[in-house]
């Protein structure tokens, strides 16, 4: 896409400091889950959001589903601010905003056979279509995530890992929505499979034009299915790259120690490596570090950091939050 | 700790079968494994769910579920540990054997106290007094990194990380100076960052006190750090072992092969297209007659489908069960 034609097209999805905070039973403390995070993903563009656990990943999911309350931010998503709509506007978005969940079989109702819970959706959305246009929508999904017209009748039980992960792409394309949310798609699933479904998911992505927001903590996966990549830690965005600047010029100290951590499938050369790349572990979002959430754990964390809060900026080809990048290089 | 004698085995397994009956079918979660393990040894067992290597594990402790039926034979230092009674399991269990799970928090008691915790083992199979378990408590926690180690000892597992309470649980494996470590997962609940941190721990430890260490992992990635020699495992079965390095450089088996390549790299050229194995995996309930990975093998042909291939040797060292002898590169039926 060229400068201009990017400008011209508005993104499929704009988010605007978005905040997250929950209140802690008992207490009057608030967990921060998601501060202040903003972006955007183009259209037809897979958005990977990349953390570990606490990180918020799953919470922007969430807030942005409206499954949780967002205590501040805004979302622009076809011409309305998701995190506002109420009642019937809200349940008429719902119908270009579609999920896919971790854990494939948790995700399906077991009473239901593959047929009824991939047509669901279409008895929602579309009650104008009689059953055998139903019925044919059904058979087309089916196709495009490689489940035979054979296994309709069957039952959620009756598929492995991921057989029902196609079953859940299947539900949330029928309706072909705008935007599609994959949080943790492909990590439950086993090795052989999981590049099935990442295979999967980049073609169908590419049949539908479809847009991404692809969450995730596997490095490798994020790697091979994401145009671009947000790195968060403790509920704050630290870098937002292309995958190519991610992976070959990762700016952000957490963004690199990430890297460095992923074992290397290669027994010389992971053995040739000394020492940990990254020690201790995520602090508690009850009490997040001052300035920089990072810098508990940062080698080069300077004065600086504990004072001041970094906002993202840019630095060579990447946004990064981080005082010392340029020196860092 | 372990006395050394040249080229005994600490641990023989011998076409070891777990399976469990009911009333129509016989399900083999292990299906005759063959593998030794040489004192101060890393061997790592991966597999996808479903390929034993964790039922594999619990048998070499003698905790196999109710209703599974153990044959062959787990040779522990001159004894046989399949069949043996309650007293001489119990003996190994903990003190000669002991045990890493992957979950931490399950591991571990909500109620006691990691000193209570941490000291249980060793006074039980050592008879040490209180203070002693205390002051070896405190050495290894010191050992498996944990700072304050005094100030751990009266708190709760609730009150520590995940990476923490890991590390709690690898100090209390070693605090008997077992001669076996037997880690299901250790790392797969962690971040990837604590996970690295674990990794190395893992390997420093076994430098230091030269106990043998079976990881088992369905990630090749914590293979290649950590193992000397590696058993992979599909439906049961071994199909391929050999020393690490030969594995990542010369894997002979289609499964390996596909397990390898499988892997996205995180540097260097990216393809369109992941290479991945088709197919499902297998059901154990009803495997084919011949090769259980003849269904979704690349290479498959005739003999395949008859008798499941013997592991035999490729080379010093290198066993495969697969009658292919061809080049390997291809992928997915």
């Amino acid at each position: 896409m060229t400068e201009v034609a990017a400008n011209a097209v508005a993104p499929a999805l704009e988010v605007n400091d978005l905040a997250v905070r929950f209140a802690v039973p008992g207490t009057r403390q608030w967990l921060h889950a998601v501060d202040g995070v903003s972006f955007t993903v183009a259209r037809g563009e897979t958005l990977g959001v990349v953390g570990e656990s606490g990180s918020g990943k799953s919470t922007i999911a969430r807030a942005l589903l409206r499954l949780v309350p967002a205590t501040r931010g805004t979302a622009r998503f076809r011409g309305s601010d998701l995190l506002a709509l109420e009642g019937r506007t809200l349940r008429a978005m719902r119908e270009h905003l579609q999920i896919i969940f971790q854990d494939p079989l948790a995700s399906l109702d077991p009473r239901m056979s593959v047929g009824e819970i991939i047509e669901e959706p279409l008895r929602e959305f579309r009650p104008a279509l009689d059953r055998g246009a139903r019925r044919e929508a059904v058979r087309a999904i089916l196709g495009r995530v490689g489940l035979l017209p054979s296994q309709l009748n069957r039952y959620p039980h009756e598929f492995s890992g991921g057989q029902a992960q196609r079953i859940g792409i299947a539900r949330a394309l029928i309706l072909q929505p705008a935007l599609l949310v994959c949080d943790e798609p492909i990590s439950a699933l086993d090795v052989s499979i999981k590049s099935q479904i990442a295979n999967l998911l980049k073609d169908l992505q590419q049949a539908f034009d479809l847009s991404l927001l692809f969450i995730a903590h596997d490095l490798a996966a994020v790697r091979f299915s994401c145009d671009r990549i947000l790195v968060l830690y403790l509920g704050r965005v630290m870098e937002i790259a292309s995958r190519k600047a991610l992976f070959d010029t990762p700016r952000h100290p957490y963004t690199r120690a990430l890297l460095q951590s992923v074992p290397i499938p290669d027994p010389l050369r992971a053995r040739a490596r000394s020492g940990v790349p990254l020690g201790g572990e995520i602090p508690s979002p009850l009490t997040p570090p001052s300035g920089c959430v990072f810098r508990t754990r940062c080698p080069f964390a300077a004065p600086r950091c504990a004072a001041e809060i970094p906002h993202l900026r840019n630095v060579g080809d990447s946004q990064v939050a981080c005082h010392r990048a340029e020196e860092l290089g | 700790m372990n006395q050394k004698i040249a080229g005994s085995p600490l641990l023989t397994v011998r076409n070891l079968c777990v399976s469990y009956r009911s009333q129509a079918t016989t399900l083999r979660a292990v299906d005759g494994v063959t593998l030794e393990l040489s004192p101060g040894e890393f061997l790592g067992v991966v597999g996808e769910s479903g390929s034993g290597k964790t039922q594999l594990l619990l048998a070499m402790l003698g905790l196999s579920a109710p209703g599974a039926e153990v044959t062959g034979s787990i040779v522990f230092k001159g004894q046989e540990l399949v069949g043996a009674d309650r007293k001489t399991l119990s003996a190994c269990r903990g003190a000669r054997i002991a045990m890493i799970f992957q979950d931490p928090m399950t591991a571990l008691n909500p109620y006691l106290t990691i000193g209570t915790q941490l000291t249980e083992g060793v006074r039980h199979h050592q008879g040490l007094s209180r203070a002693a378990a205390r002051r070896k408590a405190i050495e290894l926690l010191d050992a498996v990194q944990i700072p304050e180690p005094q100030r751990r000892l009266a708190q709760h597992p609730h009150e520590l990380s995940g990476g923490m309470r890991q590390r709690i649980v690898i100090a209390m494996a070693l605090i008997c100076e077992p001669d076996i470590v037997l880690a299901d997962e250790p790392t797969t609940a962690l971040d990837v960052t604590v996970q690295a941190q674990i990794l190395t721990l893992l390997r420093d430890l076994r430098t230091r006190t030269r106990v043998a260490i079976v990881l088992v992992t369905h990630d090749l990635g914590v293979i290649a750090e950590v193992a000397d020699r590696v058993a992979v495992m599909y439906a049961g079965r071994v199909v391929e072992q050999s020393s690490a390095l030969q594995l990542f450089a010369h894997s002979r088996h289609p499964y390996t092969e596909g397990l390898r390549r499988s892997i996205v790299p995180l540097e260097g050229p990216l393809p369109e297209r992941l290479p991945s194995i088709g197919g499902n995996p297998p059901n154990l309930a009803a495997l084919p007659p011949g090769c259980a990975f003849a269904p979704r093998c690349a290479y498959a042909f005739e003999p395949c489908s008859s008798i499941p291939p013997p592991l035999t040797p490729v080379s010093p060292g290198h066993l495969k069960a697969c009658y292919y002898e061809g080049p390997l590169g291809r992928l997915g039926p």
